[in-house]
Order: structure tokens, then sequence, then C-alpha cells
């Protein structure tokens, strides 16, 4: 930071006060909430459909399998931001009338964020928890269905308990990927913290000023998330193992 | 409201030569800049990645510190970043293409550098002492034994990396560089038929990636002839 400072010169002036002059520290203040709450409502709803479509890419069920599968692979395919626009600008286009007129007047940006971020993020968190249930021998659900279980049954109440504990790792470093990735529902309009960032950035000109506090409140939060879930990690470690599944991409 | 193909296939001239490959007056171009943006990139992953393993703490610790701090912030940061700084640092404007480049490398350096490593680290010790043993030096053991092993472990990683990359590419458009999406952007504003636009650039994002992850599989099974056999 201090040797970019230097590269900048001498002819840039710092105002580090404009980060809490008002109104820009309570444009800061809300677009962080705003990217919590985006971030907490799509991460329910994305997690959600990784359980749901990640247990079906593993079932005996064929039809069902390829179902799950198109919606993984098609979704998780294509670029989150061309998601966002579609969801925007093209979706409501082909929404009945009544649906239209109740989004456009309860936040259309909000909820094109949230389905656009959920979708896409569902099916990268189906191939996470795919990953985990098929980390899982498969005599622990055939012992499930001989024992008089059903094949749903043994899902609830053997794979996805072991998987969950299991996956740990890996979903918190998807769950981090939402986080970060929640920063471009600014593209549409919604008013989190890089939309937040840039405003301050166009209305002071001091971009060094905000992208800084733009960057160390992003920082804060992911390693602040990171440290929380290592210890969650540990405690619900299952004993006896060490193998941890392996860190994902990006 | 009825799917209008006629208004894809009028614009699909535009969309794929301008925004998919980058010939035009506009430049940019999605392929134009991923291919170049996954060379450096993986370039710069090498590098940090093996500066991360190495011995010495002042290679060591800016490596990891860098990795953490890239991984900690979201990509629209590091490309508003840059899009703010280069020209700074240069005293002159810079092109949206070299800005997205340089951020992409960067930004992804950080990540291929986390799989370069644990590639290395997948490869057993002996091999080392191994390589040692027979009187090679570093290079020597990194280049044709460590390194060649390395790679072939983490091609599944490497390659949904690049998948990533490819996607992210996407974000070029938010600083104004013609990309696909960018081009999809511009026809929908002007026909005014954002669906079809952004159904049929899905569907060529679509067709490029799927076409990688199917590549990286062949490339898997084809450079570890164990792991061909029925298991």
């Amino acid at each position: 930071m201090l040797t970019m400072a230097g590269l900048l010169g001498s002819s840039y002036q710092f105002h580090w006060s404009v980060l809490w002059q008002a109104p820009h520290g309570q444009w800061l203040l809300n677009g962080l909430l705003m990217t919590l709450k985006l971030t907490a409502v799509s991460w329910v709803f994305a997690v959600f459909l990784g359980i749901l479509f990640g247990s079906l890419r593993t079932v005996p069920s064929r039809p069902l399998r390829m179902v799950a599968s198109a919606y993984v692979e098609f979704f998780r395919n294509v670029p989150l931001l061309v998601w966002l626009f579609f969801w925007y600008f093209g979706a409501p286009e082909v929404l009945p009338e009544s649906v239209r007129e109740w989004v456009i007047h309860h936040g259309m940006e909000y909820w094109s964020a949230v389905a656009g971020i959920s979708i896409y993020h569902g099916a990268r968190m189906s191939e996470v928890i795919r990953a985990g249930i098929q980390s899982i021998p498969r005599a622990q659900v055939e012992s499930g269905i001989a024992t008089g279980l059903s094949v749903f049954q043994a899902y609830r109440l053997i794979v996805i308990p072991i998987a969950l504990r299991l996956i740990v790792p890996p979903v918190t470093n998807e769950s981090l990927n939402l986080l970060k990735n929640s920063s471009l529902a600014m593209t549409i309009g919604v008013g989190e913290l890089t939309f937040a960032t840039r405003q301050i950035e166009t209305y002071t000109a001091k971009a060094f000023e905000a992208f800084t506090a733009g960057t160390l409140i992003y920082l804060g939060l992911c390693l602040g998330i990171a440290f929380v879930m290592n210890r969650v990690e540990k405690k619900f470690a299952i004993p006896g193992l060490i193998a941890r599944t392996e860190r994902a991409e990006h | 409201m009825n799917f209008d193909i006629a208004v894809i296939l009028s614009n699909a001239k535009f969309l794929l030569l301008q925004g998919l490959v980058g010939i035009g007056r506009f430049g940019g171009g999605t392929l134009r800049l991923a291919i170049p943006a996954i060379v450096l990139g993986f370039g710069v992953g090498m590098v940090l990645g093996l500066a991360r393993l190495a011995r010495r703490r002042w290679i060591h610790y800016p490596a990891a510190v860098y990795i953490e701090l890239i991984r900690g912030i979201p990509l629209v940061m590091v490309i508003f970043w840059f899009w703010f700084l280069v020209p700074v640092i240069l005293g002159r404007p810079v092109p949206e293409y070299w800005v997205a480049l340089t951020a992409f490398a960067i930004f992804e350096g950080a990540y291929i550098a986390e799989i370069v490593r644990a590639g290395i680290q997948s490869v057993p010790k002996s091999q080392m002492d191994a390589a040692t043993a027979s009187g090679l030096n570093y290079i020597q053991t990194m280049g044709s034994v460590l390194l060649p092993q390395a790679i072939r472990n983490v091609i599944p990683s490497l390659v949904t990396q690049f998948i990533v990359l490819f996607k992210d590419t996407s974000l070029a458009s938010i600083i104004g560089m013609m990309d696909l999406t960018k081009a999809a952007q511009t026809v929908s504003q002007r026909e005014l038929r954002p669906f079809e636009m952004y159904v049929f650039i899905a569907v060529v994002y679509w067709v490029c990636t799927y076409s990688m992850s199917r590549f990286s599989r062949w490339l898997e099974v084809r450079m570890s002839p164990e792991r061909a056999l029925p298991r």
C-alpha cells in the first residue's frame, strides 16, 4: 500500500477524511449492510439448491440425475455477470404482468441479484456437495437401505449429515466466493459495498481512499469468516478422519 | 412474448466476431483477452506457487501475503484498482484491454499459485530426494522431476481455474472493454430484445466453457495412463 502511494507521486493529495465525512460514511455503512444482506439471503437459497441438486446427482434414478446435471452444467458454466443481466433485463420480459408489477415495486435490482447469485452459486454448491457425498463409501447407503430405510431416508439420515461435516472447508470457500461475487450486483444498480465505494470515488474523486476502504472491508469480512469457519471445522470434524476435502477453486 | 430468433441471427456476426473473437473496430474481444490472460496468469501463478514453497523467508512471506490478500477481495475491486492506478503510475491513459489483462494476470495468478502449490505438495518427497541424490540442482529437480508430475496431478483443477478465468473476462465489460458481454449489452440497448441477447451469449459462453471441461477430461485420461484403467 505504501509503495503504491509512493508510485502515485507527490501530485496526489490524500484526504482520508472523505471516508467518514457525511454522507460518505453512511454510504459505506449502508453498502456493507446491503452486501451482508444480499450475501446471507442468496447463501440460504444457494445452499438449499446445492443440497437438493447435489444429492440428486448421486441418486440411482437416471432421469433425476440428468435433470440435476443439466441444471449444474448449464448454470455454473456461464458467467455470473451474464446471469445478472439476464435476470435483470431479460427475464422480467417473459414474466406474467402481475408478477412483473410486484417485482418492479419491490426492488427489482435486489431480487434479480438474489436470483442470479443464488442460482449460479447453487449450481456451484451442488458440485461441492456432490463431491462430499461421493466421498462417502457406497456401503453406507447400501447398509442403510438393507436395514429397511428408503433411499430418501438413507440420504436424509446418513449421507447428508456425514457429507455436511466433511464439506465444511470447501463450502466455506464457496461461501466466500459468493460474498466476493455479490460485488457484481453493483452492475445492475444494487447499492452494495462496491457500489458505495464507486459512488464515493465519483463524488469526491478520491479513488485511492475509496478503493482502500472497500478493499479493507472485504478483506476483513473474508478473513473474519475464514477464521470463524476454521474453528467450526475443527469442532465438527469427524474423529478419525485426517483427509480434508481439497480446497475448491474460486 | 415470442422468442425472436431473427434478432439473434442479424446480430450474430457482430456478437461473435467483435464480441467473442475481438475482430472489429472496438478491439477487445473475449478470446483475445482470455487467451493471453490464461498464459500470463499461469506464469504468475507458477512463480508465486514456487515462491510460496521456498525455504527462504524473504521469498516465502511476500508470496503468501500477496496470495492471501488477492484471494480476500473481489475481482471487480482489483479491476477498479488497476483501472485507477495504471494510468496514474504510467502518467498516460491506458486502453481498457491492457488494464483488464494486467488485472486478470495479477488476480488469477494468486488462485493458480495455490493450485501449483497443491500440485508440488502432492508429489512424494522421495522424488525430490532421489533427484538430489542423483546430482540434479534445484532448477533441474523442479523442471524435469517435480513440476511435470505436479502439473499432471492438478490438470483438472488448473483447467477448472482457466474456465473460471474465461468466465471472469466478462467483468472487463464493466470498465467498458468490448467483449461478448459488452457486445450483447450494446445490441440489446439498440434492439430492445435483452432476453434473446442474454440467452444467446449464455449459450456461447457455455459452448466455450463446456468444451474446455471436456478437453480437460480427455487430457486427464490421456496424460495419466494408470487412471485410464477401470477402477
